[in-house]
């Protein structure tokens, strides 16, 4: 098998922002498909407001899990800041699909550290496709935060190597049993990512 | 004996290597699972317990998760008992000793090593504990290997009547792969047969015992020359072969896709032998091993010429980000720049705790108390050595704020007899390791205040219910702890155990001050519930008043990740010097109403945030 074979994606962003259920959802669609698959999760202290990555792998045959730096070909960051510290995981030309939404952590709020000014700014002189757009803000006017997660998926639908509608059943199947206003708040904002982020 | 059950059927499913644990340990019909939460490794048991067929416990600490299955396994039940590496520490008493008994039932110890330190206060290799206890040691690579070795676990450990150690690593336990689970099998339980001979382990007894224990260790040794969980991957360039096992194998085989590897699922004893002869079918052997050159001694010492930590760290994961750059000469590899993209210097965003913690109130007093030297523990309050608090001396293991006070105490320099000795622990690691040290304190009369913060739950592992819960693992009621009585059994006087709401800050301070001015010893204990847990009820958000805030910043000392700078500002004071103002508002989305810290703000400005529900129920009204 040769190493181009194999998808890498990586998930950036903070603790309690669903860079998880993102990774898996993205993880449960390659294994529909009847991919081989692979997922990291760094738990732990990760509910704490620290940084949170996945690393999604998936082919006909993954090794390791982790995706060595310089590899990762999707980006997909929930964060802005977060962004950018990940950016150097990517290979040239990969594609990075940004929430431009800010969150400060406390060591930055109270000056002991500063944000970074324009991070988007700092991101378009890499050599990479950028695309941005402010999911936090979208999520909030659609009446729950959690949605950023939805938006984010949709952001990325079009660029996998699998039909967009496999990755938003996927996403459906979460909210399966959570009610219909539920369900039709999740495929709104999977479609408002897929058409802000092209 | 064991009879097929036709129930499971066989399907690709996609699970962490601690669910795939969970699943082996059921379908290979274990009957008894025992656990004290700990990371990488809490999950286990929290899957275990959706299998209603078997019993499974939280345990009070990992020593008495060990013993649970040991006695389950000596009355001839399968049993599992999973742990953190630095768990097994503490349960080492016990298996120091078990190991000359051995197992009657499968005895299955799986712990969990932390390389790379994502959440944890050191990094140890637990593949010694094989060589010290005597005991096999089984390396999954995979989440599916995570299920085929801890089925086989149960198996060798029965066939050769010892307990099995099943060894982890963060990146198997958190990593989900694709795991095809193999039909489920009941298995008869035996029932307990007294043998003193073998079970009561006085030194008449012991002594007969150990060369059964050294003759079992070349038993063990012949079956891993002949076990298939032993494998070559032949490769197709022979100047460099790779020894190697657990989650580094497949980060081998993405390095380096044509190194013939040797591939160890059954670890110790290794197949010296085996690798020898593997050894003379390539140029240069490399022993790849997480973390600590055990394998690499040992075959070492037999003679056998390779390459390993002169090469590798010994610290930290063996990705192949790692390898290659350190492995690439010896087969004359030039590497291309790995990453071409340049590193951006950014922020670190600390863990830090939640918006609302009922540990905040503490840490804000503990900040401001001047002369004291705090003993810490492990757990979330240990973030108060963290921003803003800095508020922790000392953090080494679990129960150690408390004995460790009492040396803080007695060894204390002249001169030092002023310094308040405080010892802050939570109630899931007081009931761990702490009433020991509480013991100590009073039964020696320490001059000690101990902090005792009851959020009643494990919060650090992600709020896991413990005996001050009056939960267990699935969630049921049972009895719950009363840590009044328990410290007024350890001795402390009625009169010196303060109960109060961590969120009255008044109050806490006022206890604090006067707790530490009397000699002796003193418990304060805290009452309000972990925010992550269903025990906690949020109360409307609070703002900030711009009007009125002075930009003093007070209220940023409280540590609520939900107060946040809204903008700076440098004033000349009248005498001249310069001040910085933090001028601050509050997240209201993620405020939780606690009102903590209203009462650092002077000028009344933290108010409540009047959002249309409030108005309308103004309006009902
Ligand atoms: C021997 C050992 N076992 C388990 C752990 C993992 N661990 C760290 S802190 C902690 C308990 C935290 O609970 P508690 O003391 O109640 O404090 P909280 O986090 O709720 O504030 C555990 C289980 C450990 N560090 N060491
Ligand atoms: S998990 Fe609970 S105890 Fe830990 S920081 Fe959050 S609220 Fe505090
Ligand atoms: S304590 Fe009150 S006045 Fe001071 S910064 Fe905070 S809100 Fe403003
Ligand atoms: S009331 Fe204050 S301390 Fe409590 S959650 Fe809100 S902002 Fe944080």
């Amino acid at each position: 098998m040769s190493e181009s074979a194999v998808t890498n994606i990586l998930v950036a962003g903070i603790g309690g922002q669903g860079v998880m259920t993102a990774a898996d959802i993205i993880a449960s669609t390659a294994l529909a498909m009847g991919l081989d698959v692979k997922k990291t999760e760094v738990a732990g202290m990760a509910q704490r407001g620290g940084v949170v990555t996945s690393h999604v792998r998936f082919g006909e045959k993954v090794l390791s899990p982790s995706i060595p730096p310089g590899e990762a070909e999707i980006l997909l960051a929930f964060e802005p800041a977060e962004a950018l510290r990940w950016s150097s995981h990517l290979q040239p030309d990969a594609m990075a699909m940004v929430n431009t939404f800010a969150q400060e952590p406390p060591v930055v709020s109270i000056g002991l550290f500063d944000y970074p000014e324009n991070p988007m700014a700092d991101m378009a002189r890499l050599p990479l496709s950028l695309y941005h757009y402010d999911a936090g803000h979208a999520a909030i006017e659609l009446g729950d935060r959690r949605l950023v997660n939805s938006i984010m998926l949709g952001a990325i639908a079009d660029h996998l190597p699998f039909p967009a509608e496999a990755l938003l059943e996927s996403l459906l199947q979460r909210f399966a049993r959570k009610g219909e206003k539920l369900l039709q708040l999740n495929q709104q904002a999977f479609e408002l990512g897929q058409s802000a982020f092209s | 004996m064991n009879a097929v059950n036709p129930v499971t059927a066989t399907q690709r499913q996609f699970i962490s290597g601690n669910e795939a644990v969970a699943q082996a340990a059921r379908d290979a019909g274990c009957r008894v699972a025992a656990a004290y939460p700990g990371t990488p490794s809490t999950e286990i048991l929290e899957y275990v317990a959706n299998y209603s067929d078997l019993y499974a416990e939280w345990s009070i600490n990992e020593k008495v998760s060990l013993e649970v299955a040991i006695g389950a396994s000596m009355s001839g039940s399968r049993a599992l008992c999973a742990m953190k590496h630095v768990g097994l520490n503490v349960a080492s008493d016990a298996l120091m000793t078990q190991t000359l008994i051995g197992a009657v039932g499968g005895l299955v110890i799986v712990v969990a090593d932390d390389v790379g330190l994502s959440s944890s206060q050191n990094e140890q290799d637990s593949r010694y504990w094989g060589r010290f206890a005597h005991l096999p040691v089984l390396e999954p690579s995979d989440a599916q290997e995570a299920y085929q070795l801890t089925r086989t676990a149960f198996d060798i450990s029965e066939q050769f009547e010892v307990p099995v150690i099943v060894r982890l690593t963060t990146r198997i336990c958190h990593v989900k792969g694709v795991v095809v689970a193999e039909p489920a099998v009941q298995h008869e339980v035996s029932g307990f047969q007294k043998d003193p001979t073998r079970f009561v382990m006085v030194p008449g007894n012991a002594r007969h015992r150990i060369p059964k224990m050294l003759a079992r260790d070349g038993i063990l040794k012949d079956f891993a020359e002949q076990s298939e969980l032993n494998r070559i991957d032949p490769g197709s360039d022979p100047r460099m072969g790779i020894v190697t096992s657990g989650a580094a194998y497949y980060h081998v085989k993405e390095a380096f896709p044509n190194a013939p590897v040797f591939k160890l699922g059954f670890s110790h004893p290794a197949p010296i032998e085996r690798i020898r002869a593997f050894a003379d079918s390539v140029e240069t052997l490399v022993v790849v091993e997480e973390v600590e050159p055990l394998l690499e001694t040992e075959l070492k010492a037999a003679g056998i010429a390779l390459k390993g930590k002169d090469l590798l760290p010994r610290i930290g994961e063996l990705t192949p980000a790692v390898l290659r750059p350190e492995l690439s000469s010896l087969i004359g590899i030039e590497l291309k720049s790995a990453s071409l993209i340049p590193t951006a210097e950014v922020f670190p965003r600390p863990p830090t705790m939640c918006v609302a913690c009922p540990h905040l109130g503490i840490y804000y007093c503990l900040a401001h108390l001047r002369n004291t030297i705090i003993s810490g523990d492990i757990g979330c309050y240990t973030l108060g050595a963290g921003h803003p608090w800095n508020a922790l001396d000392t953090c080494i293991s679990m129960g150690a704020s408390l004995s460790m006070a009492v040396g803080l105490d007695k060894g204390r320099a002249p001169g030092d007899e002023k310094k308040n000795v405080i010892a802050v622990i939570g109630d899931s690691t007081f009931l761990h390791m702490g009433m020991q040290g509480m013991l100590d304190i009073t039964y020696n009369n320490a001059n000690v205040t101990v902090l005792l913060l009851d959020n009643r739950a494990v919060g650090m592992t992600g709020g896991q219910n413990a005996p001050s819960s009056g939960l267990n693992l699935r969630g049921e009621e049972t009895c719950q702890v009363d840590f009044r009585k328990l410290c007024e059994a350890l001795g402390v006087k009625p009169e010196r155990i303060t109960e109060l709401n961590p969120y009255e800050l008044p109050t806490l301070f006022k206890a604090l001050r006067s707790e530490t001015k009397v000699e002796g010893p003193s418990v304060i204990i805290t009452n309000q519930p972990c925010v992550l847990t269903e025990r906690y009820s949020q109360l409307p958000p609070l703002k900030v008043d711009l009007d009125k805030c002075t930009g003093c910043s007070n209220c940023l000392d409280v540590g609520c990740p939900a107060i946040l700078v809204e903008r700076r500002e440098t004033v000349i004071k009248p005498n001249g010097r310069e001040k910085e103002l933090s001028f601050v508002k509050i997240d209201t989305a993620a405020c939780t109403g606690c009102d903590l810290c209203t009462d650092t703000c002077a000028p009344d400005a933290i108010v409540p945030a009047i959002n249309t529900n409030a108005i309308n129920a103004v309006e009902v009204k």
